[in-house]
């Protein structure tokens, strides 16, 4: 009795500790990891810092905004990190400026060009994978840890392994701008951080007001029920591969910027962060859950915590150990966040109807595999250690 | 309605009707849903004990308590007179208690050997003893005349060695009690003979045997013990020497709730959709059509039925028309409009909507609120420019609430901590709220319980009546044939069987469908 009334006065949003800590746990963890570095260095808690983290949060923010839409479908894309090694690449090689020996001429593409023809590198990238993940059912796993090779070899080709250290341009030619892209700073702020902002919020606003938005949550959440409601669900998959790919160009962009060069081996492994930013957002990895404010609120917590860690002197080891626990404890989190929401559901329906999903008429042919998947969904809660509190 | 006071089996008379395994006041329910109520059955030795009812009675369920499947709510089960409890299918298994499952439960990936040896391997000195195990396969195929090689993988089988498969499987056991829930629905008239004779040997090995089957007379052939439940009820026992089969589908069917009567008044419009020589194929068996040059009109107001066994291809039939599976053959014409070749999308936007069987499997996003599930539909009607209208929204989701009665604390609401059948309504509704001509419905009443299922087809009655929908609706369930519908199209093995008007009898759709031929 006193369980279910605590249900049903969560339900009506009374106060509980435990779960608003536990909904609002990326902010309260970014919270904590800047009252903790700012108490161990004095460096930690100003502006400055602040700026400077942001900026190296930026990248990772773009990369997880990309990610976040591509989970939030069900899928996953590992390619990012290549993709931004690779798309940083050709904007150093555009940079360079494109001769055709065949007309004896050299072109030197303005830096707006560049960045829509990285972008659209980037967005070339993430069709394949969504075209082969769409249309051609190769598992996400696969295909995008196919094209991570591919992305990162191309660019070691293009490059043969060096790096484009002169991304300046020139006055001449009409090329200058590219530190535009990261490494200046408008009011203060760090240009790659803006546009993070931007990106944050048309993101925010494609997921939450647009039927796009609608498709992406529904096509992760149930892609049969999506498909028989009419949504679009392949072209769906492959618009959120394009604009991870997408994504990744523009945080390539920035990184070379912020880095004034570009390198064949920049973002290596970023993919991984990528996914930690969003799952420390508390997206599920199962898709259709998830939102752009909790994905940014992770990537700025393992932003905040690997720039603090560097700045208390902690050796990059236990960095990565840290990062790693971090993970862990996000992903645990997430999984009791969910069960417990659906143990909530089944007490709150008690009274009045079935729990979810349960047949009403076990026995009828046809609801033999709905009373077996109950069957073993209660099992599996069952199995689980009572995580409500 | 019913006897409250189920009707108690026959006291134990000759010393041949031993009870073995019986369940005494068994009930169990899903939520508020009672899919049992206080059941006594009893399992006969070296016999076989049928038990007949239609979907939804609850016989799968008593036979899932039986086996160590789910746990009773309440009640006990005797197994030569001692109470014993099992808390799964091995506990029951390690008694001599095993179950064929409806549904098939191999891993398709595996060998035969592999898999009637799945969790029992034989064990040797070098690890697992496969030549013994191949052996012991072999043995078991043969008593069944079905000489598979051991290693053929289970997905190379066609279904109905499937099905014999598992029948080895639950065989190799040594079960003294062996529960069959429908072990002929994918087998051949030939394999089914033997499969009889498998029965008989083992019941003169002393083997009790607990049958299910829809295929009536079928059933009547092999039983010695006939046992009726109807919606969770014992209603009727009886020793085969002493019925026929009219005395279980009376006692089957009984009487029937009011699920209302076809919607008079309205004259019938144009012909709204046309299944024009409709042939859909088999994915799993290749020159096998699932549907065979099937051809039917619908004109709008009109109520359409579709009733047929499980395999009859209507579930095929019904996904064929709202897109998702491609046709072999024939046309679909919606409103004098082929629409063969578009998709799902496309034909929603015609006018032309499913409301699929499986409502968590195909109807809802489970992540999803009440509203969102309600508006997926319908996105297009309040979207401006670029960007959805909450308020708009709002008003789509308010109005879907209202015209399918979904009883919820709002639109914000989990769609989880619904019942089942306002989770029903939900994808109703979604479907509704984008203004359709044609609504096809795959088992519209299955999983909801009678009081729902009276509303929903209130629900469609009304849309014919006032909207001039052309409505197509399939079931399992003969009593709800005679409902709204204006007509009854039977449908067995691919093709239309029978026809029938809204006068039809329980006894003619049943006979028409194959599953009972009543003299």
């Amino acid at each position: 009795m006193s369980k279910h009334s605590q249900a049903a006065e969560r339900q009506r949003g009374g106060f509980d500790l435990g779960r608003l800590l536990l909904e609002g746990r990326a902010f309260f963890a970014l919270i904590a990891i800047i009252i903790i570095f700012s108490s161990l260095s004095p460096v930690y808690f100003s502006t400055s810092n602040f700026l400077t983290m942001s900026s190296h949060v930026a990248i990772f923010g773009l990369l997880s905004i990309g990610m976040l839409l591509v989970i939030l479908t069900g899928g996953i894309d590992l390619s990012v990190g290549s993709t931004l090694g690779l798309c940083g690449v050709v904007a150093g090689f555009l940079m360079q400026g494109v001769s055709f020996d065949m007309f004896g001429v050299t072109l030197y593409p303005p830096v707006w060009v560049v960045v829509i023809l990285t972008c659209a590198v980037g967005a070339f990238i993430g069709a394949i994978n969504g075209v082969l993940i769409a249309y051609f059912k190769v598992p996400a796993f696969v295909a995008t840890l196919g094209l991570l090779y591919v992305a990162r070899g191309v660019a070691l080709l293009m490059t043969d392994g060096l790096t484009y250290n002169n991304l300046g341009g020139s006055a001449e030619l009409g090329n200058t701008g590219f530190d535009w892209l990261g490494f200046n700073r408008l009011f203060g702020v760090p240009v790659g951080v803006l546009i993070l902002a931007v990106v944050a919020i048309v993101a925010l606003l494609a997921l939450s007001r647009t039927p796009f938005g609608r498709w992406v949550y529904s096509t992760g959440g149930n892609a049969r029920a999506a498909e028989l409601s009419g949504v679009p669900v392949k072209r769906v998959q492959v618009s959120v591969y394009v604009l991870s790919g997408i994504c990744a160009a523009i945080a390539g962009l920035v990184l070379s910027s912020q880095l004034t060069s570009a390198g064949p081996t920049a973002g290596t492994t970023y993919e991984l962060t990528a996914i930690a930013g969003v799952v420390i957002g508390g997206a599920a990895l199962t898709g259709g859950r998830g939102n752009v404010r909790g994905t940014l609120l992770g990537a700025f917590v393992i932003g905040f915590l690997s720039d603090g860690l560097v700045i208390i002197g902690v050796s990059s080891y236990w960095q990565t150990v840290f990062t790693g626990a971090v993970i862990v404890l996000a992903v645990l989190l997430n999984s009791i966040q969910y069960s417990g929401r659906k143990k909530r559901v089944d007490k709150v329906s008690e009274p009045g109807s079935p729990n979810p999903g349960a047949p009403a008429n076990p026995s009828s042919p046809s609801s033999n595999a709905d009373a077996a998947r109950v069957t073993s969904e209660a099992e599996s809660t069952a199995g689980k250690p009572a995580t409500q509190h | 309605m019913m006897p409250s006071s189920p009707i108690q089996p026959a006291p134990v008379s000759e010393p041949a009707d031993d009870i073995v395994l019986s369940a005494r006041d068994v009930a169990k329910s899903f939520g508020s849903v009672q899919a049992l109520k206080t059941v006594n059955f009893d399992v006969y030795r070296g016999q076989v004990t049928t038990l007949f009812g239609e979907n939804g009675a609850g016989k799968s369920t008593l036979m899932k308590i039986l086996s160590g499947v789910m746990q009773p709510t309440s009640g006990e089960i005797l197994l030569e007179g001692e109470p014993v409890r099992f808390s799964s299918t091995t506990d029951a298994q390690r008694l001599g208690i095993s179950i064929i499952h409806q549904e098939l439960s191999l891993a398709p990936n595996l060998s035969v050997r592999d898999n009637i040896f799945m969790g029992r391997e034989i064990k040797g000195a070098m690890g697992i003893d496969y030549a013994e195990e191949a052996r012991q396969t072999r043995a078991l195929m043969e008593e069944l005349d079905e000489p598979i090689d051991p290693l053929t993988p289970v997905e190379d089988l066609r279904l109905g060695q499937q099905q014999i498969v598992e029948i080895a499987r639950a065989l190799s056991v040594n079960s003294r009690i062996l529960i069959m829930d429908e072990p002929t629905s994918a087998l051949s008239a030939t394999e089914v003979e033997v499969l009889f004779r498998v029965i008989r040997d083992l019941k003169s090995r002393g083997v009790s045997i607990v049958y299910i089957s829809h295929h009536l007379e079928e059933a009547l052939l092999i039983t010695e013990h006939a046992v009726v439940l109807r919606d969770g009820v014992m209603t009727a026992y009886a020793r085969r020497a002493d019925i026929d089969l009219e005395w279980i589908v009376r006692n089957m069917v009984g009487e029937n709730f009011d699920l209302g009567s076809p919607p008079t008044g309205h004259a019938l419009g144009e012909i709204a959709l046309s299944l024009d020589d409709v042939s859909i194929a088999d994915t799993a068996v290749p020159d096998r059509s699932v549907v065979d040059h099937l051809s039917l009109d619908v004109r709008a107001g009109e109520i359409v039925c579709i009733y047929g066994l499980m395999g009859a291809g209507r579930t095929e039939l019904l996904e064929c028309v709202a897109g998702r599976v491609p046709l072999s053959g024939g046309r679909v014409v919606l409103e004098g409009e082929d629409v063969s070749h578009l998709s799902i999308a496309e034909r929603i936007a015609k006018g032309l909507v499913l409301v699929p069987e499986d409502r968590q499997r195909d109807g809802l996003v489970q992540t999803m609120s009440v509203g969102e599930n309600l508006s997926l539909a319908s996105i297009k009607a309040f979207t401006r420019w670029l960007l959805t209208s909450g308020n708009r929204e709002r008003g789509v989701v308010d109005e879907s609430i209202a015209n399918v009665h979904i009883k919820t604390d709002g639109p914000s609401a989990e769609i989880g901590s619904l019942s089942g059948g306002n989770q029903q309504k939900v994808v109703i509704g979604k479907m509704l709220a984008t203004h359709p001509r044609v609504v096809v419905l795959d088992e519209p009443s299955r999983g909801i319980d009678i009081g729902a299922k009276a509303e929903v087809f209130k629900l469609l009655a009304e849309g014919a009546a006032k909207k001039g929908l052309a409505v197509v609706f399939s079931t399992s369930e003969v009593g709800e044939c005679l409902s709204i519908a204006h007509r009854i199209v039977v449908m067995s093995r691919g093709r239309i069987a029978a026809e029938f008007g809204a006068d039809a009898s329980k006894e003619q759709i049943m006979a028409a469908s194959g599953e009972a031929v009543v003299a």
